[in-house]
C-alpha cells in the first residue's frame, strides 16, 4: 500500500474548506493523475500526501505509517522517502543546477557529506545523468536564474529523480513546458516510477496529458472526488461536468481542442484522446 | 492553486477598495501618536535658526579649523586607526560567532516542527522564545554598560571594549539575521525540510543563496558601527581613535578632533566600498 486516505477533510486557517471526505487507497506502482478546475484542492491533496500539512479530519497513512504519530526523527526519515515536484520550483535563483539537483539527497546524506558538497560537488555523474534524461545535461553548471521557466521546472523534476523516492508526487510538473517537453518529462517520471515500482501521483491542468499517460484518473472539484476511473472509462460527459464552472473548454497542454473517444472506440485503437491537426 | 473554493468567495467583489478606510485610519493614528511625542522631546526646530544659537554653534565649529596635519599627530592617528580597525574587526568576528547560531535558532523559516504542525512544536517555541530573550538582553543593554561591567573583569584595555562590542552587536546581528532569513523567499528551505533535510543544510542549500548579499551588507554595516563605537572603547582605556579623541576633547584641541572626524569619514567610506564589493561578488 503506497498510501491510504480515509475521510480526509482540510480546513485552512482562514476557515476556507479545501478538502471534504476524501477516501482513497493506492497500491504500490500505480500511476494516477488528479485533474480538476483551479481551486479544486489538487495541491492541498498532494500536500497532505507529502506530509507537509496535517489534515483537519480523517486518517492518513503514507508508506505504511501514520506521519502524524511518528517521532520527529521518524517523520524526517519518512519525508526523505517522499519526492515532490513543485509547480513553481523552490530553487534559489543564485544556485547552480548541479547544487539544486544534489539537494534532492539532503535527507539521505549525513550532514558532513552535504556540507562538503558545498565546497566541491559530492556527485557529478548522478545529477548529469538525471539532467540528461530531461535534455538538460549541458546546463549542469549553469546558474538557475539563467534558465527559462520550463527549464527550471525540469531541474525540479531532476532533483526528485535524483532523490529516488518511494513515493513520487508531482504538482503541475509540466505547467511551464511546451507539449513536446511536457511529454518528455512525463515520460521520464513514468519510466522512473515503472522501473522502481513506486507510485506516481501527478496533478495536471492539461486533460490530454492526463488521459494519454495515466492509467487512473481522479477528478476533483470543490474539494471532493467527483470520479475515480481508469483512463479508458473517462468520457467526454464526465469531463465537461468536471469543468462545468469554467469556460466550457477542456484545458489542454497545447490549448488545442480535445476530442475524447468513447470507451469502446478507445479500446479498439488503443488511443484515448485525439488531437485534431494544428491549424496554422 | 491555494484551494480557494469558489463557493466560499462573495458573489461579487465591491467596486470600492475595501482596504482604503483602514489605511486612512492607521495613517491618522500614527500622526496622533507622533504629535505628543514631538512635544515630549521638546522638538522646536525654530531654535536652530535663532541668531544667538547660530553664533554659539559657529564658534564651536570654528574651533575645528584648520584640522591638525602635523606629521607627529598624524603618526599617532595612524597607529590609533590601525588599533581601531583591529578592535572593530575582532569585535564583529566574535559577534558573528554569537549571532549565527542564535539567528538560525530564532528563524521560523527553518522550523521543522512548524510543518504540519508536527511533533516537537512546543519545545521549538520554547527554544525560540528563550533565544529571543537572550538576544534582547544582549542588545538591550548599551555597549557602554557592558564595557563598564567587563572592564572590572579584564581591567582597562582593548579586551573589555572588544567583548562589549561582541556582546551588543551579537544581539543585534542575531535579531537581524533571523529577520533577513524570514523576509526572503523561504520556499526553497521549506521544500528541503519537507523532503527530510536537516535545519542547517536547509539553511545552506535553501536560504543562504538568496540572502547572502543581505546578510553580508548588514554585517559590514555593523562593522562600520563598531568602528564608530571605538569612541566608547576609548572611554574604557582601550586605545584607538576613541582614546585619542577623548584626549583631544579634554584638551579642547579642535584641530585634532576634526582630523579624527575626517579619519572616521574615510573609514565609513571604506566600509561602504567593502560592502559594494561584497555585494558585487555575491551577485
Amino acid at each position: 500500500m503506497s498510501f491510504e486516505l480515509s475521510q480526509i477533510g482540510l480546513v485552512h486557517a482562514n476557515g476556507q474548506r479545501a478538502l471534504r471526505a476524501i477516501t482513497l487507497s493506492v497500491t504500490g506502482g500505480e500511476r494516477i493523475a488528479i485533474i480538476g478546475p483551479s481551486g479544486a484542492g489538487k495541491t492541498s491533496l498532494l500536500r497532505i500526501l507529502a506530509t507537509s500539512i496535517r489534515p483537519s479530519e480523517g486518517r492518513v497513512s503514507v508508506l505504511q505509517s501514520n506521519p502524524w504519530q511518528l517521532s520527529g526523527h521518524e517523520l524526517k526519515r519518512l519525508r526523505a522517502r517522499i519526492g515532490v515536484v513543485h509547480q513553481f520550483p523552490p530553487i534559489p535563483p543564485r544556485q547552480r543546477a548541479i547544487t539544486a539537483v544534489l539537494a534532492g539527497r539532503l535527507g539521505q546524506w549525513p550532514w558532513w557529506k552535504s556540507a562538503l558538497s558545498l565546497i566541491y560537488p559530492a556527485d557529478i555523474a548522478g545529477p548529469r545523468e538525471q539532467l540528461a534524461r530531461l535534455d538538460l545535461a549541458d546546463r549542469l553548471f549553469e546558474r538557475c536564474d539563467r534558465l527559462s521557466g520550463g527549464q527550471l521546472q525540469r531541474i525540479g523534476v531532476a532533483r526528485v529523480l535524483y532523490q529516488r523516492p518511494d513515493l513520487l508526487l508531482a504538482d503541475e510538473p509540466v505547467s511551464a513546458m511546451d507539449p513536446a517537453l511536457a511529454d518528455l518529462t512525463v515520460n521520464q517520471l513514468h519510466s522512473e516510477a515503472a522501473t522502481r515500482g513506486v507510485t506516481l501521483v501527478a496533478s495536471l491542468h492539461a486533460v490530454d496529458v492526463a488521459l494519454r499517460w495515466f492509467p487512473r484518473v481522479i477528478g476533483l472539484r470543490a474539494g471532493e472526488i467527483v470520479f475515480d476511473l481508469p483512463a479508458v472509462k473517462v468520457s467526454d460527459g464526465v469531463l465537461r461536468d468536471l469543468y462545468a464552472s469554467e469556460t466550457g473548454i477542456l484545458p489542454t497542454q497545447d490549448n488545442q481542442p480535445l476530442t475524447v473517444l468513447p470507451a469502446e472506440e478507445a479500446a479498439v485503437n488503443g488511443l484515448k484522446v485525439v488531437v485534431p491537426p494544428r491549424v496554422i | 492553486m491555494m484551494s480557494a473554493l469558489p463557493s466560499a468567495l462573495p458573489p461579487t467583489a465591491p467596486l470600492r477598495d475595501p482596504a482604503a478606510l483602514s489605511r486612512a485610519g492607521w495613517t491618522l493614528a500614527a500622526l496622533l501618536v507622533l504629535w505628543p511625542l514631538l512635544h515630549i522631546a521638546q522638538f522646536r526646530p525654530g531654535d536652530l535658526f535663532d541668531a544667538r544659537n547660530l553664533k554659539v554653534m559657529g564658534n564651536f565649529v570654528g574651533q575645528f579649523f584648520p584640522p591638525n596635519t602635523s606629521p607627529e599627530f598624524l603618526g599617532f592617528a595612524f597607529k590609533a586607526t590601525l588599533e581601531t580597525l583591529a578592535m572593530a574587526t575582532a569585535g564583529i568576528a566574535l559577534a558573528m560567532l554569537l549571532a549565527v547560531p542564535l539567528g538560525l535558532a530564532l528563524s521560523h523559516s527553518l522550523s521543522i516542527s512548524r510543518i504540519g504542525p508536527g511533533p516537537g512544536r512546543g519545545l521549538g517555541e520554547v527554544i525560540r522564545a528563550a533565544t529571543r530573550f537572550v538576544l534582547l538582553v544582549l542588545r538591550g543593554i548599551p555597549e557602554i554598560v557592558w564595557a563598564l561591567l567587563l572592564v572590572r573583569a579584564f581591567g582597562l584595555g582593548p579586551a573589555a571594549g572588544v567583548l562589549a562590542v561582541a556582546v551588543t552587536y551579537g544581539g543585534m546581528l542575531g535579531k537581524v539575521y533571523s529577520e533577513i532569513l524570514e523576509s526572503g523567499d523561504t520556499r526553497p528551505a521549506r521544500a528541503l525540510l519537507e523532503s527530510g533535510s536537516g535545519r542547517l543544510m536547509a539553511f545552506f542549500y535553501g536560504l543562504l543563496p538568496g540572502s547572502a548579499q543581505e546578510l553580508a551588507s548588514y554585517t559590514v554595516y555593523r562593522w562600520e558601527c563598531a568602528v564608530r563605537a571605538s569612541v566608547i572603547m576609548g572611554f574604557v582605556g582601550a586605545g584607538g581613535l576613541g582614546q585619542l579623541m577623548d584626549q583631544s576633547m579634554k584638551m579642547l584641541n579642535g584641530g585634532e578632533v576634526s582630523s579624527i572626524l575626517i579619519i572616521f569619514l574615510l573609514l565609513v567610506l571604506l566600509a561602504d566600498a567593502i560592502s559594494v564589493a561584497i555585494r558585487r561578488l555575491l551577485a
